[in-house]
């Protein structure tokens, strides 16, 4: 009994909150699977897939020297205010997307403060905002799976590659990556996924303009709002962009099968 | 000198002659591609889709492309003023035409052109269950208890704000006072049970089962095959549609807003649920769209146009709406 | 480095906090005491708060079950807790809609109350605590907890004593977490609760609805989750530190 309390507990909350509503959505799905098929293969969403996957494949390496740049400086640097640079690499974990949003308003519309660009290049209403506020929600993650490997391995590795005559360029490429390289991977994952799934940021800088700035996500909640009820376009694109998602989720569970530890 | 003088004439008339026949060519055929830029309120996404499809097919229109972004009528505008880049523009209120023009994206005559600047009409409608088990026929039966109500949000929605004027006007037109019929406006929002931040957002919510009643119009109503009753009184509603200043192709931009307000336009309008504005495409479409007495536009003596109707109510800190929400918040228990 | 990150982050927040403030101090006040505004922030942290305490206490025991127990289709739990992750906000909404939303087929409607947004925060802060306590129950010793059942201790007495003072920092760390995240949340809570002011508005979508039509006043609110959020990852930091510092004791 004692056993069977806590594991029926897990299950039953599980299923409620997470698993019983995808299971309806997914059977609603296939209610109307030509609906949501055709939704899926529309011109548009297919360019929208297109836009999130440009984008993610912008910001993702994009964050990921930055996060590994920035764990070595913030484990093993020698600068002052770490902690400050800490809390700004933190800060879009505990961000509402919708003030990362307003932020790139503030700057890059006509009355923000780089307003004067507009007539030369589009950046709010235009891709190059979308990335910003893409790569802004998604720049913590690989720099917090960094940190905590890197101060748990120490230094003594590279300590005996220098004393043994090698570069610092060397010793980062042949001792330190090797050694954070599962915390990349995961860090990676993260941050694809969170890309994948951006919307409140993209919400407010894109301009809804489909087939040019409309992600999947806004595509989704597009094939919501016109449908006049019928949810399963919307559902369809939602289950395509999850399965991609998943599948990232999943491939970095195969080369690293321990499953996913989050460091704190 | 007179040998030379020879040569240049018949060089310059060469010249001339060549730059006649260029400007000539240029004039009839489109050779560059156009791109324009459209940006309306949410609800008429697919009649948009046939009138852009139907003017490609026209000489005019042959050659250009859209791109196209829907959305609630205030945030298209505040949005286009924010840069969003825009040609033609078709908003729900006057107040979007209005803060486009006083920063100079439209021009200030915007509703001297054709028709006033109107494109189309509509009215605003109860959009209710089947059978219509609560009998809602009347604004009086909305502030009934029980009664779920949808409007969408004023702030961003152009539809709200119809929604809100024309149960005041008919209150007015009832004899009440004007603190009556804010009132009674106060008394209407009670029964809100969701702020949706677009037209169609408000329809979609009523469509997967929430409240009794969704305040819309009429073309919506029509194209989500929902059954509707109109209000004996109620307002006409204005959509109107203009060509950005700043827009790099006002030509183009112009010649599909006159091919919205063309015979060809309108009707395509009529069949898909709205009401024309050209009176004589209207009158073949007058048993689909009965005309109430009681219909009211905007500019009518007690609502006295945009301008006043946004300074007295939708002003986010004076205004009536602000009160209102403000009310809602101490009588409930929070 | 710090001119990528100044672009990215630095750059549009000194911009946003700026702005906020265009309408003076003054102006800045009236619209962050508004009681529309007040009632959406009062909401948030509310909701934010119970969501992150149910699921710090569920996560701990999903996280129990995870490292201690054995039983068919446990990996599959175990990979099913990351689907939060993965699932974009926008679809969290969507999802939650088809099973307890007007036309759910087990009759239970939450759709536009309070419980909506309480459901769709559970959602989307599931994994957090889960995923901070499951390492450390996997290096925990076994061997304190069987000494003191030999020694005559209760179960209960043996996980409170032995096993929470240890997992606790890393309850407390992925709670914060949790918070954070369901304070700024607004993709899952925009299509299902309706944003009635008062009843089920959120200060998210206060900040999203006022984003074109009123940006100064959207700031204002904006500010003010800026200032909880810097606030919470003050919190996170500590309780990494009390962690790290628990973990070489």
């Amino acid at each position: 009994m004692r056993k069977v309390l806590p594991r029926s507990i897990v299950v039953v909350y599980l299923v409620a909150i997470l698993l019983g509503p995808i299971a309806v959505m997914v059977w609603r799905t296939f209610g109307d699977f030509g609906g949501a098929w055709d939704a899926v293969k529309a011109h548009n969403t297919l360019l929208a897939f297109r836009l999130t996957l440009i984008v993610t494949a912008i910001a993702v390496p994009l964050n990921t020297i930055f996060g590994i740049f920035c764990g070595l400086l913030i484990v093993r640097g020698n600068i002052r205010g770490k902690g400050l640079l800490n809390a700004f690499v933190d800060l879009p974990l505990a961000l509402s997307p919708v003030v990362v949003g307003m932020s790139i308003v503030f700057l890059y519309g006509a009355q923000g403060w780089f307003g004067g660009l507009q007539g030369h290049i589009q950046i709010l209403f235009a891709w190059p905002a979308i990335v910003l506020g893409t790569m802004f929600v998604s720049v913590p993650f690989v720099a917090r799976e960094v940190i905590p490997t890197l101060r748990e391995i120490g230094t003594e590795q590279e300590q005996a590659a220098a004393t043994l005559g090698a570069s610092r360029w060397q010793t980062f490429w042949k001792i330190t990556l090797p050694s954070i390289r599962w915390a990349v991977v995961y860090g990676v994952v993260l941050t694809t996924a969170r890309c994948f799934g951006e919307y409140g940021a993209v919400a407010v800088v894109s301009g809804n303009i489909e087939g040019k700035t409309q992600t999947a996500t806004l595509r989704v909640d597009d094939a919501y709002q016109f449908a006049y009820g019928n949810y399963a376009p919307a559902y369809g694109i939602s289950i395509v962009l999850a399965l991609m998602a998943i599948v990232v989720l999943l491939t970095m569970l195969r080369i690293h099968p321990t499953g996913s530890e989050s460091h704190v | 000198m007179k040998r030379h003088t020879a040569t240049r004439v018949t060089l310059l008339a060469a010249v001339g002659a060549a730059i006649a026949a260029i400007a000539a060519s240029g004039a009839g055929a489109q050779h560059k591609s156009v791109t324009l830029n459209l940006v309306a309120y949410s609800t008429p996404k697919p009649v948009m889709t046939k009138l852009i499809a139907a003017f490609q097919a026209t000489p005019q229109g042959s050659g250009i492309n859209f791109t196209t972004s829907y959305g609630g009528s205030s945030a298209q505008a505040a949005a286009v003023v924010a840069g969003q880049p825009a040609d033609v523009v078709i908003f729900s209120t006057g107040t979007d035409m209005n803060l486009l023009a006083d920063h100079g994206l439209l021009s200030p005559k915007w509703n001297k052109m054709s028709y006033g600047g109107v494109v189309w009409n509509s009215v605003v409608v109860f959009a209710l269950r089947n059978g219509n088990p609560k009998h809602i026929k009347t604004w009086t039966d909305l502030v009934k208890p029980g009664v779920g109500v949808l409007i969408p949000n004023p702030f961003t929605a152009g539809l709200a704000k119809w929604d809100i004027l024309a149960p005041y006007y008919a209150e007015r037109v009832a004899g009440k006072t004007d603190a009556q019929a804010q009132a009674f406006i106060k008394q209407l929002y009670q029964n809100v049970v969701s702020q949706d931040s677009s037209g169609s957002n408000a329809t979609n919510t009523f469509l997967s089962g929430k409240g009794d009643v969704l305040l819309t119009f009429e073309s919506e109503a029509i194209n989500g095959n929902i059954g509707y009753v109109i209000p004996k009184v109620t307002m006409k509603i204005d959509i109107y549609g203009g060509v950005v200043t700043k827009s790099q192709n006002q030509a183009e931009a112009s010649a599909f807003l006159r091919y919205v307000k063309s015979p060809a336009g309108q009707t395509i309008l009529g069949q898909n649920g709205y009401r024309p504005v050209d009176k004589k495409v209207f009158a073949e479409f007058k048993s689909k769209y009965p005309v109430r007495p009681g219909e009211a536009s905007i500019d009518n003596n007690i609502l006295q146009g945009w301008r006043a109707v946004d300074k007295k109510w939708f002003d986010p800190n004076t205004g009536i709406m602000a009160k209102i929400e403000k009310g809602l918040g101490v009588s409930t228990t929070g | 480095m710090t001119t990528f990150l100044s672009i990215v982050v630095i750059l549009p927040i000194a911009a946003l906090t700026w702005r906020s403030t265009d309408r003076g101090a003054h102006g800045f006040w009236q619209t962050v005491s508004s009681a529309e505004a007040v009632s959406a922030l009062k909401l948030t942290l509310i909701m934010a708060l119970l969501a992150a305490l149910t699921n710090a206490v569920l996560g701990t025991v999903t996280a129990w079950v995870l490292v201690r127990d054995e039983f068919p289709g446990k990996s599959l739990i175990n990979s099913v807790i990351d689907l939060p992750f993965a699932l974009p906000t926008i679809v969290v909404g969507l999802v939650l809609l088809a099973l307890y939303g007007p036309r759910s087929p087990i009759g239970v409607d939450i759709a536009f109350t309070r419980w909506a947004i309480y459901f769709a925060l559970l959602f989307v802060t599931l994994p957090f605590v889960v995923r901070t306590v499951q390492p450390v129950l996997i290096e925990l010793d076994r061997e304190m907890e069987e000494a003191a059942r030999t020694l005559g201790a209760s179960s209960v007495g043996v996980f409170a004593r032995i096993v929470l003072p240890n997992i606790l920092p890393g309850i407390l760390s992925g709670l914060t977490m949790a918070f954070a995240r369901a304070v700024g949340e607004v993709g899952s809570v925009v299509l299902i609760t309706g944003n009635l002011p008062f009843k089920t508005e959120v200060a998210s979508v206060f900040v999203l609805q006022r984003a074109q039509s009123d940006p100064v006043g959207g700031a204002a609110v904006s500010v003010v989750l800026l200032g909880i959020s810097f606030a919470v990852l003050l919190l996170i930091g500590g309780f990494r530190r009390l962690a790290s510092r628990h973990e070489r004791a």
